[in-house]
């Protein structure tokens, strides 16, 4: 098992790649990968079983990514976890590559499902846990949601079915960063109260600190040994996270790519370095 | 014309289901309440545990049936057609089509003959927009023996499925063929040698009685039936149009991307012939019986006899 400053040096690399990667392609979305990369990190690097050399083995945990546009991030911890080359993440977005804009289970291995119209992720993730119970499979289903997404009417109508079929082998997490793309989402149609809704949709609700690989790895803990009713953590986390300039400006990076001169203060901050050198 | 035994392809659907929940056990059916109506409720009774109700949630039931074909179950999802194919058109496109997975959308109240509910529960675009969808196959059953044999072949058929299927009791008309259902093959029904009927679902009766009427008139109609509309028999309607040098389309839906649709395109690039579409004329339906619906809406059985008399006229 990984020690929590091992899972945070994963992390800062995740943040590098996704950084090098929307810089290369010149287009994604940077803002609300880095906001799910600890949540990533401590999914792929300590919570999930799966063998990169047998993608499909049948008692793997499945994980769906429902915010598709945050590929970036999936596709640096599955090339670290051993799926893929690193090298090949530099090909995303480019014609012919398996890096889709948007993730494409049919042109990689290690991803479930395929997502980036947003809200139909849970539905597939409980399609999954249904399926796993029916085989007396004892596998996990995670889902990661944008809370933006979660005004889509389909979550909604997801939440009560994982909650009617007591899907207790199911942890859903919303990646709160509290943006989405045209603003704050307090502001655009607030969803507050957020944490009482899914309560009052009959979840076990968990909130923690989206950064702190601790409080990740505490909170899936809990959630999986919860029983009878499926578990959702509310992560706090912040859009751009580890990058100032986008942390401070989270609406201007949510589908930009940094240039090459932000990438290098990028990886100058994430690394915790003055100059940077190729 | 001779009496028919009268079968909705909704109850074949229904009974197949149950007996093929017996033979694989990897079949999982899902309903959004309107499982006595779709009559998934057979198989609910014989197999509570493979069958879930996902309430009045379409695109969750979709999404749903999608992530248990991930895990390699065949799923059947069921509810009216309109809203399997046009509540949850972004959820069959992206998490069943985009996926190829294993989702068979076997929808009941297809066209107008859904009668009394009126045009929100008419489904007569629902053709056009499922096979607008790269990897989905869309089988529209003549009737209530095709619809067992669709369904069954379905099972062996590995990917998104459309299956449209209707509310009212329809002729029964492909008992007793001595050829095969194949997914993408179409039917001779009848031969002719003046005009070719291309038809579907429960116009297929019609276009037979029409071809009856019209040898009368000294008009010899072939007759086919294109059961599946996508992917389309390219090859047996090229060799129709050239052997018969006119066609016309049946079908209950709008003459706009269904059947006439997808026939028209093909003959455009291969062989221009004389055609003509019968269908719904692009407008919404309304409540009232089947077949008074049927007659206003100009659906009938002479509606075929004057599109084909119009469409041999025309030809050099
Ligand atoms: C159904 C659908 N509508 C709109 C979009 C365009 N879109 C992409 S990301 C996004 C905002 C999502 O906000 P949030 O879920 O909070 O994502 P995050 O801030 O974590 O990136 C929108 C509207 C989409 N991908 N899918």
């Amino acid at each position: 098992m990984l020690s929590d400053k091992e899972l945070e040096a994963i992390a800062v690399k995740l943040r590098r790649h996704i950084i090098e990667m929307t810089c290369a392609a010149a287009s994604g979305h940077p803002g609300g990968s880095l906001s799910a990369a600890d949540i990533i990190t401590v999914l792929y690097f300590h919570q999930l079983k799966f063998k990169p050399q047998d993608p499909s083995w049948a008692d793997r945990d499945r994980f769906v990514m429902s915010k598709g546009h945050a590929a970036p991030v999936l596709y640096a911890a599955l090339a670290e976890a051993g799926f893929f080359p690193v090298d090949y993440l530099k090909t995303l977005r480019r014609l012919g590559s398996s890096l889709q804009g948007h993730i494409d289970m049919l042109s990689l291995p290690g991803i479930e499902m395929s997502t980036g119209s947003l809200g139909q992720g849970l539905s597939a993730a409980n399609g999954m846990a249904l399926a796993g119970r029916l085989d007396k499979k004892d596998y996990r289903v995670y889902c990661l949601m944008g809370d933006g997404e979660c005004q889509e009417g389909q979550i909604w109508e997801a939440a009560m079915t994982s909650a009617h079929y007591k899907l207790d082998s199911l942890t859903a997490i919303v990646d709160h960063n509290k943006y989405q793309i045209d603003g704050k989402v307090e502001e655009i149609k607030n969803l507050a109260p957020f944490h009482d809704k899914w309560r009052s949709f009959g979840w076990h609700v968990l909130s923690c600190d989206g950064h702190k690989i601790e409080a990740l790895r505490d909170a899936l803990d809990k959630a999986a040994k919860t029983k009878g009713k499926p578990t959702v953590i509310i992560a706090d986390t912040i859009k751009g996270k580890g990058v100032s300039f986008m942390e401070q400006n989270p609406l201007d990076y949510h589908g930009k790519a940094p240039t090459a001169d932000e990438e290098k203060k990028a990886i100058c901050e994430l690394c915790n370095i003055k100059e940077f050198e190729i | 014309m001779s009496e028919r035994k009268m079968v909705a392809t909704r109850d074949a659907y229904g009974k197949v289901l149950a007996e093929l929940g017996k033979e694989n056990k990897d079949i999982v059916v899902l309903d959004a309440d309107l499982s006595a109506s779709t009559k998934t409720v057979t198989f609910a009774k014989a197999f509570p545990d493979r069958f879930f109700d996902m309430g009045v949630a379409e695109q969750d039931m979709v999404g749903t049936a999608a992530g248990l074909a991930a895990c390699g179950k065949i799923v059947f999802a069921s509810t009216f057609a309109v809203f399997g194919s046009g509540r949850a058109w972004d959820q069959v496109r992206v998490s069943v089509c985009y996926t190829r997975l294993n989702v068979k959308l076997a929808v009941t109240h297809a066209g107008i003959t859904t009668g009394e509910d009126g045009a929100s529960h008419q489904a007569n675009e629902d053709i056009a927009i499922m096979r607008a969808l790269p990897n989905m196959t869309v089988v529209v059953p003549a009737d209530g023996p095709e619809a067992e044999k669709a369904v069954r072949a379905a099972v062996g058929f590995y990917g998104p499925m459309y299956i449209r299927l209707s509310r009212p009791k329809t002729p029964v008309i492909t008992d007793g063929l001595d050829q095969e259902f194949k997914i993408g093959k179409g039917l001779l029904m009848k031969e002719g040698k003046d005009l070719t009927i291309f038809a579907c679902g429960m116009m297929v009766a019609m276009a037979l009685d029409a071809a009856d009427i019209l040898a009368k008139e000294g008009i010899s109609a072939r007759v086919v039936n294109l059961h599946t509309i996508k992917p389309l028999d390219k090859e047996l309607i090229v060799r129709c149009a050239k052997e018969t040098g006119a066609a016309i389309t049946a079908e209950e839906h709008s003459i706009i991307g269904g059947l006439g649709g997808a026939v028209a395109e093909v003959l455009v690039e291969n062989v221009l012939i004389p055609m003509a579409r019968v269908g719904l004329k692009d407008v919404f339906g309304e409540s009232g019986l089947p077949d008074e619906l049927l007659i206003k809406y100009g659906l009938t059985t002479e509606n075929i006899v004057k599109a084909a008399k119009e469409v041999v006229k025309k030809k050099k």
